[in-house]
């Protein structure tokens, strides 16, 4: 399947100077664009994070008087206090940037288009155009968003999942207004965005593969944005098509989430013969293979950076890609497991706990699998394998937290608590999160060809590990104790009188782990400028991109594409000089090597890993 | 290379990020939870499923508990111990697959999570069964921003209710007039039921969807406007408890607070209905 060399080569000749806009503005070389994707990612997160800290402080501190905040959202506060449609607005406005603006853009859109050319020898994606308007179609959907805060009514306040009628019909929540619409445009614009990124990834992949470079010895982060690629491209559209039918019945008279007879605002509502039921099958149908979306792609990181810094082979190479797989196949099957008690049919209850205990397996096979790559390795703490393993520890919380909500029974009394909160944060925010560190803090040399600052990685990880525990675990108890999500204040209630104090708690953590990131910010920003220079290959690992020169010309590579021997996870090899033999390396690099069981056999019979498939 | 961390380092960081797992993630994570047992824990439980739900939850508490200690337990210790020591004699183990370890890590979690899944499906298939013939019917009303209540009276039997009907003032429920089943029914804005009498919640909506959440009953049921939707449950305490909203709902969704009192006996819960009325 790999192209010929030449193929690829003919455009490297052409090559030009470019103007600063070509280059890096309407940029069409993979990794400009993926550096774009990331640092707007970057941006949003700031942005989801101030508004992450403003609902800790409701929720912490409720009744405290914002002097400061009022300037930026006046028509959010009223007598210095915080008025609880803006606090709504504030909670759907996190949850939306966090997952689709910053994490699904940074770790498919940014280290997606950064790795993916380099990792399989390439020297850009296959449709380099569409790769500049993937990007291109953001920044539209970002200013659309940010916009609502400033609309009558203020942001959407629906929620990220925005069920309706509450987002459907205009008057039922102020951010329904107008903000709601703005809300619907800015994610389809987005979702096209996807779109074309993921076409763009699956052709990639399977087309422009260097020589030597089968499916089998890919690194397990490229099969991971692969996989990935599929996923976003197969549930991507429904969430599209629910968004264009909720514009409808927003602003066209339709009814397709709206049943008859409704009463809003002591007005009778002129719909009918809708079902509300209906977007969340839709909404969820995306929504669960999202959240596989934000976490294979770190799954991949971890385990380029713990075999690269462990150096020690990733232990299950094809047990990890089968549960990639499987992991991705489940996941469509599983969003039942949100509406447990919706009002959906209990028998399909039973249904979907059991496919969401399934997908619990190939789970618990790569943790497995990453404890046993750390099993006798020797591990160089840099401070991407520092969250690399902090991953696999919140990973493996948030995870077991999950088998609580997949049994309907127990999800009963759990549902729409902070338990589930607590949950996601975990598995899916926090653990991504950490994928998203430690892939910046691995790759940033091909980004900028220079290093992060080692020391201040270091104290950002310690601070942002225990800050993420410090935040998030104790939620479990406010949830265990019945705390809903969403609320404005959990004064109205006796049952949660005693969660003051938790939550308190909970709220200096979490300005805590908030301003810890301010330090990756700075990091980040200085040493892109003025941090050491990176050579080619400062972390001595085998993947391809590491051949490359730190950072990358335009076209990846010089006149000759590289060709690929080996599979990328031949570290340590018994009898071999380095303790690290590239992809590139000649078959009799390694002199000796054990069986392909690592049992020690004693078959001189020399193969390396990638031949066997 | 200079850019890599010095061996003495990265045994140092080894160290402490073990020692942070063991400590902060395994003994503070079982301790804090031991602890929360005592001070946020569930609300005492007040009926029958509340109490098989609770048994569930405490065995996959512990099953999950334990799965918790095992991994950290190696993360930490690996982490730790397999730090880069800077010894040139210390040599990563070349070691990638094994059959056999794979299989176990695949099929020990596998048959964990099938006797979960065969115990949940038995507690929830018990928790939507259909309800004992004669059991207390209540029909529920949610609407922003509050709840109302209503029994079927002398009767039995619900009047046809609808939007349609709704007078904020004389008829908020929306009971239909002309429906002769409806004339003795009651309407309320509390909830109360019989101790150790089952009781059967219909429910809709007039707007948006709400949940019927009672934590103490362990009991939660979306709401939902156009359809309804039914929970069935015994109470085993007597006493007040809350209702709260548990859906997103609007700007008041936080307030959507009521409650349910457990009437010790059925004399008690008749006098209670018998003002109701008026």
């Amino acid at each position: 399947m790999a192209v010929k060399p030449e193929v690829a080569h003919a455009e490297h000749e052409h090559e030009h100077p470019r103007s600063f806009w070509k280059k890096y503005v309407f940029s069409q070389d993979h990794k400009i664009i993926g550096i774009q994707y990331l640092m707007t990612s970057f941006f949003m997160a700031l942005v989801g994070g101030f508004l992450a800290m403003l609902i800790r402080m409701q929720l912490g501190f409720p009744g405290l008087k914002f002097y400061w905040a009022q300037w930026l959202f006046p028509n959010g506060f009223s007598g210095d206090q915080m008025k609880p449609d803006f606090y709504l607005a504030m909670v759907t406005m996190h949850g939306t940037i966090m997952i689709f603006f910053v994490l699904t853009t940074a770790l498919s859109g940014g280290f997606g288009n950064l790795l993916i050319p380099l990792q399989i020898g390439a020297r850009d994606m296959a449709f380099p155009w569409l790769n500049m308007m993937s990007y291109w179609l953001y920044p539209p959907a970002i200013l659309i968003l940010l916009a609502s805060f400033f609309v009558t009514g203020g942001a959407a306040s629906a929620g990220w999942t925005s069920y309706p009628p509450l987002s459907a019909l205009r008057n039922a929540v102020p951010g329904s207004l107008y903000g709601q619409t703005l809300w619907l445009i800015s994610l389809a614009l987005l979702i096209v965005a996807f779109l074309f990124g993921s076409l763009n990834y699956i052709t990639t992949v399977l087309q422009l593969r260097t020589r030597g470079m089968s499916m089998s010895r890919l690194p397990l982060l490229t099969w991971a944005q692969f996989i990935t690629a599929i996923l976003m491209l197969l549930s991507f559209p429904v969430l599209l098509a629910a968004a264009i039918m909720m514009l409808f019945d927003r602003h066209l008279g339709t009814s397709f989430f709206i049943p008859g007879g409704l009463i809003v605002g002591g007005q009778p509502v002129p719909h009918s013969g809708g079902d509300p039921i209906l977007w969340q099958h839709l909404f969820w149908f995306l929504g669960h293979p999202e959240v596989y979306v934000l976490i294979l792609p770190p799954m991949g990181i971890v385990s380029e950076v713990l075999s690269t810094n462990g150096r020690k082979p990733i232990f299950g190479y094809f047990f990890m890609i089968g549960s990639l797989a499987s992991i991705a196949f489940l996941s469509f099957l599983v969003w039942g497991h949100h509406m447990f008690t919706s009002g959906m049919d209990p028998l399909l209850g039973t249904a979907f706990m059991t496919t969401t205990l399934v997908i619990a397996v190939p789970s618990a096979i790569k943790t497995f699998n990453w404890l046993a790559t750390l099993w006798r390795a020797k591990i160089r703490y840099t401070t991407a394998t520092m969250f690399a393993v902090g991953f696999i520890s919140l990973f493996v919380t948030g995870g077991l937290t999950g088998i609580f909500l997949a049994s309907p029974a127990i999800d009963i009394h759990f549902q729409d608590t902070f338990f589930v909160v607590a949950h996601f944060h975990f598995v899916m925010a926090s653990a991504a999160l950490f994928g998203l560190f430690a892939g910046s803090y691995h790759w940033f040399p091909k980004m900028f060809g220079r290093l992060m600052n080692e020391r201040l990685g270091k104290i950002h990880f310690w601070l942002t590990f225990i800050g993420v525990y410090a935040t998030f675990f104790p939620m479990h108890f406010a949830g265990t104790a019945g705390m809903m999500r969403r609320i404005f204040s959990t004064q109205m209630y006796q049952f949660l009188q005693p969660l003051a104090g938790l939550n308190i708690f909970i709220s200096i953590a979490g300005f805590m782990l908030g301003i810890a990131q301010l330090l990756f910010a700075y990091n980040f920003i200085y040493s892109a400028f003025r941090g050491p220079k990176a050579g080619s290959n400062p972390w001595q690992a085998n993947t391809l991109e590491w051949q490359a020169p730190s950072p990358p010309p335009h076209g990846n590579w010089g006149a000759t594409l590289p060709v690929v021997h080996r599979w990328p996870y031949d570290y340590s090899v018994p009898g071999a000089e380095q303790d690290f033999l590239p992809q590139t390396a000649p078959e009799q690099a390694a002199p000796t090597a054990l069986g392909a069981d690592g049992a020690g056999s004693a078959s001189l019979q020399v193969k390396p890993r990638g031949e066997e498939a | 290379m200079a850019e890599l961390p010095p061996p003495t380092e990265s045994q140092q960081v080894g160290r402490r990020l073990g020692l942070l797992i063991l400590a902060m993630v395994l003994v503070g994570g079982v301790g804090s939870f031991l602890w929360a047992t005592r001070v946020w824990w569930l609300p005492p439980v007040a009926s029958q499923q509340g109490i098989e739900v609770d048994r569930l939850f405490t065995i996959t508490l512990i099953v999950t508990g334990l799965a918790f200690i095992v991994v950290h337990l190696a993360l930490g210790v690996f982490a730790w111990r397999y730090a880069d020591r800077g010894q040139p004699t210390q040599r990563a183990f070349y070691w990638h697959d094994n059959r056999t370890l794979e299989l176990t890590w695949t099929l020990v979690p596998a048959a964990v999570l099938v006797t979960l899944i065969s115990m949940g499906a038995l507690v929830w298939t018990r928790v939507h069964s259909a309800p004992p013939v004669g059991a207390m019917m209540v029909d529920v009303r949610a609407l922003q921003f509050g709840w109302m209540f209503r029994y079927p009276g002398p009767d039995g039997t619900f009047g046809k209710a609808g939007t349609e009907h709704v007078n904020p003032g004389s008829n908020p429920f929306g009971v239909d007039p002309a429906d002769p089943a409806g004339a003795d029914d009651i309407v309320t804005k509390e909830l109360h039921i019989v101790l150790g009498e089952p009781v059967v919640v219909r429910m809709t909506s007039h707007d948006v969807i709400h949940s019927f959440f009672l934590p103490n009953f362990r009991v939660k049921q979306d709401v939902v406007p156009g359809m309804f939707t039914t929970v069935w449950f015994v109470p085993t305490a007597s006493g007040k408890f809350e209702i709260a909203c548990a859906e997103l709902c609007g700007v008041g969704h936080y307030i959507m607070r009521n409650t349910v009192t457990v009437e010790p006996t059925r004399a008690a819960f008749e006098a209670w209905l018998a003002q109701q009325k008026k």
